[in-house]
């Protein structure tokens, strides 16, 4: 068994509960130990921009410091978590002054040596595809799904080298091998509307729905994501539209794919909340599977 | 000693900020200079001739310029001194511009006393100048030119019209390079082949042109004048001294591969002639494709030839050349497709670039000159061209402007819509740059007379849709997204070196910059020489630039060769290392730490000695020598240490 410092991060305990609760199975399942971090407090949800104010790398500082004693990978799951927390890891490599100065306040000598992965990286390296795709017990090829990135998985690349972030795999080759239909489609990596949901609502409204559209249009029956972000914005753009006809299309994260594929006991998906439900879907998908397994 | 101390004002660049009046009373009372005086512009003629005059009448046998740097006029000021009688080698310079007034001109009081302080050093460094004199090198009378496309090609000629052999060396089988590739030619939208031919023709049967092709250059050892090249040539399995290049092995051979020079638009047969015109016309075998070498049976060529040339037994063999000078002209690649994920992962077969249009275009490329998409054969309607993929991009490509894409691009949509006139162009670009004779008015016909509609602004992604392309872009002037459903789109990306570039510099001991393109001596006032005496460059082997541009670089390069050829002997700054061998212990350290062969080992005497002419006089292994035998002429320890001493003094 594989084990792993891991950091859930706010909305992992609140809005996205199956998020966290499916990859935990999930990880089990595969032989990977997921140990969450003492006393973790917020990633800092947002990476600041402004070089001459290092507050706000105070809590991602600390917790990077305290991932460190447990171990020299941190696992993420969230793709704001893990942006902040690359990025500010960046910071402690790159930054000796800004390093030093957070250092000072939170009382630690961390240097920026531990590597923050996301769990679609320990899926691809540890777990391997392969092997993934020879647990998987119940196929999911009828299922035409869209993989959506959005923003915070992939940039800046040059800080965060996740993947070709003007031409990313991991989420087609994970999907791959879970026996999916991967629907390609040019919206993959464009914003959802991101914070603008709070204040411009249209806005956000807009850019999600282009998301949805690129891929309900090349025929994806679901859209899955790391960010609960991108998650609500997709979801909460198809009220009233499509949803109302039946056309919509449930936006799930990709642990609760995986967990479905893995055959884990529902209670970890917490589907609950969504404009779209997942539910129906994915019933007809798991019994038919079931059957074609069988 | 009697040295004189000329400063110069260089107009206000350095008296505007350094009291040249008070620098001239405090250097008057250094010991040993005899004259100080100043003048506006030393290194003009009236300046020149101040200098000489002063050297004769002060019967001066030390000389201090203090000017610019002496990277800037060193030579000039050394000739100077020299005839005026004066040992050119007790000339120094003390740089009072580059490093004291210019970025000192917010404190004249600090730049004045920085300024004497330059100048002191340089005194010490002419008490200690011992009186050199240059020394001569013979040359051989022969060039070698690396890369034989319309650079290498032209300088070769021009070498070669002027009396002197030349050694043409070319990897690929042909010559002509990437003009050999191209439809028409901007501005005039004359026909390459039929400009270039010619050329090619000529190269091929000129008496003092030996063309080694299918080769390449594997070792370069000696110095200007004196160069010994190793040449690899390359088993073509074709014996070309009988071939008469009838063609029928290329007719009949089972065997097809993706052709280089369709850019992968077609195949050919593993033994092939690139293009018709090509030159030499003889066929190559591809080993990597002929089912001779990969499933060790078929022969059929060797069946066919009339003559008996085919010959799978031949091998490499290794030729060795005498030049004098040699000519780099190694030409460029364009950034591969597949790095520009968001305009297509490399994927899609509609999405090409600037060279694949070019054959598309040809009339003798794989659609004989219709414009017909890769993926289809359809005649598209709608094209898309995106300029400066790759170029000017920080973040993902290279920071420099490709120069040519601006002009080819407007090229090939005004082709494009001569062949298809319902179809329409569309272009993104960040600026149009079109300096150049002609030029700006041959974009203003595209856009104004031909229809061809330019927009401002960036394409973030190419994505294919059933069998269309969809493109998005931004229109900058009107502040607009643009989705275009295209059937083809066009990459205008960035020009990159030749592979292997740095590889040959490091044959060569000169130096590349971070992309690989080859350094010129200067970026204006030796613009194709390189860093390393006896090498020229010519081309984009230097940076991007078109036809015309690279003709005329390629003749200066010429000029500068045949200027090197036409002496008995060429002389060498004798500021090189010297060792004393009482001290030498036979270390070899010296040897490691020269970067030019210049020191070896006499095992005999068990001393190290220097290669004069070899020895740039960089001064490595005078640092490395851990007892002080070796020591740099003109730069001893003492001298040095008396120069800080006066600074600090």
């Amino acid at each position: 068994m594989l084990r792993y410092p891991y950091f859930p991060g706010c909305t992992l305990r609140a809005k996205a509960k199956g998020f966290d609760a499916s990859a935990l199975a999930s990880a089990r399942a595969l032989g990977v130990e997921l140990q969450e971090l003492e006393n973790w407090q917020c990633c800092g949800a947002t990476f600041p921009l402004q070089a001459d104010n290092s507050f706000p790398l105070v809590s991602p500082g600390r917790t990077l410091a305290a991932a460190r004693k447990k171990g020299d990978k941190l696992i993420t799951l969230c793709s704001a978590c893990y942006n902040v927390l690359k990025r500010t890891n960046h910071v402690f490599r790159t930054h000796r002054d800004r390093r030093d100065k957070v250092n000072a306040f939170i009382e630690e000598e961390y240097t920026g040596d531990l590597e923050v992965m996301h769990f679609l990286e320990v899926l691809r390296d540890d777990v391997g595809f392969e092997a993934l795709a020879r647990k998987v017990r119940i196929s999911l090829h009828d299922l035409a799904v869209a993989p959506y990135y959005g923003c915070l998985l992939l940039r800046p690349p040059k800080e965060l080298r996740f993947d070709d972030a003007e031409a990313p795999r991991i989420m087609e080759d994970f999907l791959l091998a879970l026996g999916c239909k991967v629907i390609d489609h040019p919206y993959k990596i464009e914003c959802c509307g991101s914070y603008v949901a709070l204040e411009a609502g249209d806005l956000a409204t807009s850019a999600s729905r282009l998301v949805v559209e690129s891929a309900r249009s090349r025929g994806a029956r679901m859209i899955v994501t790391s960010c609960p972000l991108c998650q609500y914005n997709l979801d909460v753009a198809q009220r009233g539209t499509a949803g109302a006809n039946g056309r919509g299309l449930p936006v799930i994260y990709f642990t609760q794919l995986l967990a479905m594929a893995l055959e884990l006991p529902e209670e970890v998906l917490y589907f609950h909340g969504h404009v779209i439900p997942p539910g129906p879907l994915l019933r007809s998908i798991e019994v038919r599977g079931s059957e074609s397994i069988a | 000693m009697r040295a004189g101390v000329f400063v110069c004002w260089c107009g206000l660049n350095i008296g505007g900020v350094v009291d040249v009046p008070k620098v001239i009373e405090e250097i008057s009372s250094c010991p040993g200079v005899v004259r100080a005086v100043d003048y506006r512009y030393m290194c003009s003629d009236p300046g020149q001739q101040l200098i000489r005059d002063v050297i004769r009448e002060a019967r001066l046998d030390g000389v201090v310029i203090a000017a610019c740097s002496p990277g800037m006029h060193e030579s000039t000021f050394r000739a100077v001194a020299g005839s005026a009688g004066a040992n050119p080698f007790r000339c120094e310079i003390a740089n009072i511009r580059e490093q004291c007034s210019w970025p000192h001109q917010d404190e004249p009081g600090e730049a004045t006393r920085k300024a004497v302080e330059l100048i002191r050093a340089a005194i010490e460094k002419v008490r200690g100048d011992e009186a050199l004199l240059a020394l001569s090198i013979p040359v051989t009378r022969r060039a070698l030119v690396i890369g034989a496309g319309i650079a290498g090609m032209q300088a070769a000629l021009d070498i070669a019209d002027a009396g002197c052999e030349v050694v043409l060396v070319e990897r690929l089988p042909f010559i002509g390079g990437h003009m050999a590739q191209l439809s028409e030619t901007f501005p005039t939208l004359d026909c390459s082949q039929c400009i270039l031919t010619p050329k090619t023709s000529e190269v091929g049967r000129h008496t003092r042109i030996k063309l080694l092709v299918n080769s390449e250059v594997e070792g370069v050892s000696g110095y200007v004048g004196n160069f010994t090249v190793k040449i690899r040539k390359r088993a073509a399995y074709v014996n070309w001294d009988i071939c008469t290049g009838c063609g029928a092995c290329t007719e009949k051979c089972p065997a097809r591969v993706r052709s280089g020079f369709e850019r992968g638009l077609a195949t050919e047969p593993a033994i092939s002639i690139a293009f018709p015109q090509a030159v030499p016309h003889k066929p190559v075998i591809r080993p990597d494709a002929c089912r001779h070498f990969t499933r060790a049976r078929c022969g059929v060529c060797e069946k066919v030839c009339p003559v008996g040339a085919i010959d799978f037994g031949q091998q490499d063999t290794l030729v060795e050349e005498k030049v004098g000078a040699i000519v780099v002209a190694t030409g460029y690649e364009l950034h591969p497709k597949a790095k520009v994920g968001e305009y297509g992962y490399g994927t899609y077969p509609d999405v090409i670039d600037g060279l694949e249009f070019e054959r598309l275009n040809s009339a003798s490329g794989p659609t004989q000159g219709a414009i017909r998409r890769p993926s289809d054969g359809k005649v598209p309607k709608e094209v898309v061209f995106i300029q400066c993929v790759g170029s000017r991009d920080q973040e993902n490509g290279y920071p420099y402007c490709s120069k040519i894409c601006c002009m080819y691009t407007a090229k090939h949509a005004r082709l494009y819509k001569h062949k298809v006139p319902d179809g329409q162009p569309y272009v993104f670009y960040m600026d149009v740059r079109a300096g150049g004779k002609g030029y700006e008015e041959f974009v203003q016909h595209a856009m104004e007379k031909e229809g061809v509609l330019y927009l401002r602004g960036r394409v973030s992604r190419v994505f294919q849709d059933g069998d269309s392309l969809v493109v998005f872009g931004v229109d900058t002037l009107s502040g607009k997204k643009v989705e275009i459903r295209a059937d083809m789109v066009v990459l205008a990306t960035a020009i990159v070196p030749s592979s292997g570039a740095k590889e040959l510099a490091r044959l060569l001991k000169t130096s590349t910059d971070e992309y690989g393109f080859f350094s010129e001596a200067h970026p204006k006032l030796r613009p194709v020489e390189s860093l390393t005496r006896g090498i020229y460059i010519a081309g984009c082997a230097q940076a991007p630039k078109d036809i015309p541009e690279t003709v005329t670089q390629a003749g200066s390069a010429a000029a500068k060769v045949l200027a090197l050829l036409s002496a008995q002997e060429i002389s060498h700054s004798p500021i090189v290392a010297a060792v004393d061998e009482e001290l030498c212990s036979g270390c070899g350290l010296c040897v490691e730490a020269c970067a030019y062969e210049a020191r070896t080992l006499d095992l005999r005497r068990r001393v190290a000695v220097v290669n004069d002419v070899l020895c740039e006089g960089c001064g490595a292994c005078a640092v490395a020598c851990p007892n002080g035998a070796t020591r740099q002429k003109n730069m001893a320890r003492g001298q040095v240490i008396s120069m800080i001493d006066a600074m600090m003094g």
